[in-house]
């Protein structure tokens, strides 16, 4: 897959302005960070099942793009309930591992918190086209032009960079070079790829102004990128999932804010 | 095509008074004194020899050589009267690499580019970008992904770009050097429709003149030593100045390449060097691009890889120098040129690569690793850990015979693209390999370039060096090689070629 031609579907979701799932993912993950708890993830989570199949990505894709999540948030957790902080009754001691009460709780509210945040950021993020993405954040982000158009345009840079890279390590070994020494190698052909990546950019932005980029003339767009209804619908959701999850939480009194 | 689509833009005026550039921490000026006058509608074929600041005056009326930090000007250059920075989008420059030409991820959005930086309304850019793909024949879906497309696909959507901001001054700067024959053909035609639906000024900057010698009107040529050298219609210009043309590396049609036959070569062609029973090549893993490859690389003798466009001449050229590794059956190297190395090159160690396959890439900024021109060249000897004495005198003779040795301590970055491409055939040479593998090596080259390579592997070849070169250059496989191996889609044939060796006349 190409990093800018994403998948591309015709479920809501792929036509929800990439800001509104900017906006609401950062909105989620921005409230769950606040506490430790299992409550409020496991809610948060609970709601996010329902919405994530009512989006409309297969099974197959859902679990692809969000593997890494799933490897990441038990191995975290793992982490915690072995070494986590110790608290009540000891389940199991052997040298620094120390699993408690206290640490198999937290174990599981860092799993739980780590999918809740991690699983609607990768599934809204895997359905973002990152064109439509930079005409939001220019056009209703209203963010500069030449800064998210340049942004854009590196972007597609990466795939060339891709193939220098191999050339690169295989001219190392024509040139006689490519003995020994892995690590010394891999700096001078990271260097090597700096200076090619440079006058890539410098092309690229002399055929950028060469179709007017910079002109001192006010922009159009030809893609227009609109925030609507469903825009602010989404971002309703994801504010209604977070105080839902907030208020349970209180609610049960397991709301436990880190900052105190 | 309807006529308002691009009739509706009358051409630009240009004129040069006195004009000079000179780039940024340079001491020479790139133009200079140079005095031009080119009518609205004109159609102008640029030429000069390398570094007579033919893309420099292109940039300048682009308007895209940049403010004071780049560089300094003098005199006046004038398109429709004013600055070319002072009215954006008068003048479309096409440029000569394709990869970095295309900016956005779609089609219809890539050539939609130029007009919302020029402030066209959303309607009429669709209009426009719906016009200019018609115009240059790309018949693709606004959604189609630019990625996917080939060389002259990519200069004949930067094209329609340039056009859908109705420039009254059309630019191309090489346009086609970087493309193999196809392509060439492709934006050559893309072009010709262009013109005959345009009132537009047209410049082309371009070596190989029978491309473009029927569409223009006039040919300038800029002298180096600042100024024109000459000037007026296409056959008179190309009559009187042929000679002093084709010297300085323009192609002139009609004037072959300056080298005659001098004699067959005696070819040792009788050993092999390397088999390849039951080849598959891949670049990656997973995609076999072909299989059952049977072919011999013979001592002495040059073999030819051609075939279209991703039939995977480059990964099996790669494949026989032992770069990348076969998908299936093997290359095996004889043991008189293994050498005591194992049989399969890919299994050899980089050093042990050095003084039996050197491999030319074809775009030499990959392969240089140095900061000097003869630093780079003595990266091979030091891996083999030669003699200091041995090295220096190896490098002063390879710098001497590619004529490089005025650049021995500049900076390999900052020498001309023929000068890249001797640098690079330079730093194989200087291990003397016995097997010679290049790719494209005349790609993008002009006529003086293109004749010191064939000169120079014919020589090698006398000595006894085999060759194997990947190429789209019909002139140049029949110049220098004994045979030739087709790719064609999945599976390859090796033809005999009738050949003879060449020498400068």
């Amino acid at each position: 897959m190409s990093l800018i031609a994403p998948p591309r579907g015709d479920r809501a979701i792929f036509r929800i302005n990439p800001v509104a799932k900017l906006a609401s993912a950062l909105l989620l993950a921005g409230v769950l960070i606040l506490t430790i708890d299992w409550v409020s993830a496991a809610v948060a989570l609970a709601c996010e099942f329902v919405l994530v199949f009512w989006a409309g990505l297969s099974l197959k894709s859902f679990v692809l793009r969000t593997l890494p999540v799933w490897i990441a948030a038990p191995t975290a957790g793992l982490t915690t309930l072995l070494y986590g902080q110790p608290a009540g009754a000891v389940y199991w001691a052997f040298g620094l591992v120390n699993v408690t009460e206290g640490s198999l709780e937290l174990a599981i509210a860092t799993t739980l918190r780590i999918l809740a945040i991690g699983l609607p950021s990768v599934v809204l993020f895997v359905t973002v086209d990152p064109t439509d993405l930079a005409d939001g954040l220019a056009q209703v982000v209203k963010l500069p032009a030449r800064f998210v158009l340049g942004g854009l345009a590196g972007l597609r840079l990466v795939g060339l960079f891709l193939g220098d890279w191999r050339a690169l390590e295989l001219a190392r070994r024509a040139r006689g070079i490519a003995d020994g020494g892995a690590g010394r190698r891999l700096l001078s052909q990271a260097f090597a790829l700096l200076v090619l990546s440079i006058r890539r950019g410098s092309k690229l932005a002399t055929a950028m102004e060469a179709r007017g980029f910079g002109a001192p003339v006010q922009r159009t767009w030809a893609r227009e990128s609109t925030f609507r209804g469903r825009e602010v619908a989404l971002i309703g959701i994801g504010l209604a999932v977070a105080l839902l999850a907030v208020g349970v939480s209180v609610a049960l009194g397991s709301w436990n804010f880190v900052l105190t | 095509m309807t006529p308002a689509a691009a009739g509706s833009v009358s051409g630009a005026s240009v004129v040069a008074r006195g004009w000079g550039w000179r780039h940024a921490g340079r001491r020479r000026w790139a133009v200079d004194g140079l005095d031009l006058r080119i009518e609205p509608g004109e159609r102008v074929l640029l030429l000069g020899a390398s570094g007579a600041g033919k893309s420099t005056l292109l940039h300048a009326l682009a308007g895209v050589l940049g403010g004071e930090e780049e560089g300094e000007q003098r005199g006046h250059l004038l398109v429709n009267g004013a600055e070319p920075t002072a009215e954006r989008g008068q003048a479309g420059l096409l440029l000569q690499d394709p990869d970095s030409q295309v900016i956005l991820a779609r089609v219809g959005d890539d050539v939609a580019f130029g007009c919302e930086n020029l402030g066209v309304p959303r309607d009429e850019i669709w209009r426009r970008v719906t016009d200019a793909l018609r115009m240059v024949g790309l018949n693709l879906p606004l959604g189609h992904p630019t990625s996917a497309l080939s060389g002259g696909q990519k200069q004949r959507l930067a094209l329609a770009g340039v056009l859908a901001m109705r420039p009254g001054l059309l630019l191309l700067d090489e346009p086609t050097a970087n493309l193999d024959p196809e392509g060439v053909l492709e934006v050559r035609e893309s072009v010709a429709r262009v013109l005959e639906n345009s009132e537009a000024t047209f410049i082309v900057i371009e070596h190989r003149v029978a491309v473009w010698q029927s569409l223009v009107n006039r040919v300038i040529v800029l002298d180096a030593a600042g100024g024109v050298l000459a000037d007026g219609h296409p056959d008179d210009v190309l009559t009187s100045q042929g000679e002093r043309l084709a010297a300085a590396g323009v192609w002139v049609p009609g004037r072959g390449s300056g080298l005659v036959a001098a004699g067959r070569r005696t070819s040792s062609g009788t050993t092999p060097l390397l088999r390849t029973p039951g080849l598959a090549i891949a670049r990656t893993k997973a995609e076999i691009i072909a299989r059952d490859l049977e072919l011999d690389v013979l001592a002495g003798t040059a073999l030819a890889l051609t075939g279209p466009n991703g039939a995977g001449k480059s990964t099996l050229a790669l494949t026989l120098a032992g770069l990348l590794k076969p998908a299936g059956g093997a290359v095996l190297a004889s043991p008189e040129f293994a050498d005591g190395a194992d049989p399969e090159p890919i299994r050899w160690r980089s050093r042990q690569l050095l003084s039996r396959i050197g491999t030319v890439f074809q775009d030499p900024e990959h392969q240089f690793v140095a900061a000097t021109v003869r630093a780079e060249l003595a990266v091979g000897p030091r891996a083999l850990k030669r003699p200091e004495a041995a090295v220096t005198a190896r490098v002063d003779e390879v710098l001497q015979r590619l004529r490089l040795d005025h650049l021995a301590e500049a900076n390999p970055f900052t020498l001309s693209g023929g000068e890249k491409r001797r640098l690079s055939v330079g730093t194989v040479l200087a291990t003397q390999p016995q097997l010679l593998v290049l790719d494209e090596p005349t790609f993008g080259q002009d006529l003086r370039t293109w004749r010191e390579i064939v000169v120079l592997l014919d020589e090698l070849l006398r000595e006894g060096t085999a060759v194997v070169a990947v190429s789209h250059d019909a002139d140049f496989v029949a110049a220098v090689f004994d045979r030739e191996f087709r790719l064609a889609g999945r599976t390859g044939a090796a033809a005999p070629l009738i050949t003879s060796g060449v020498v400068p006349r």
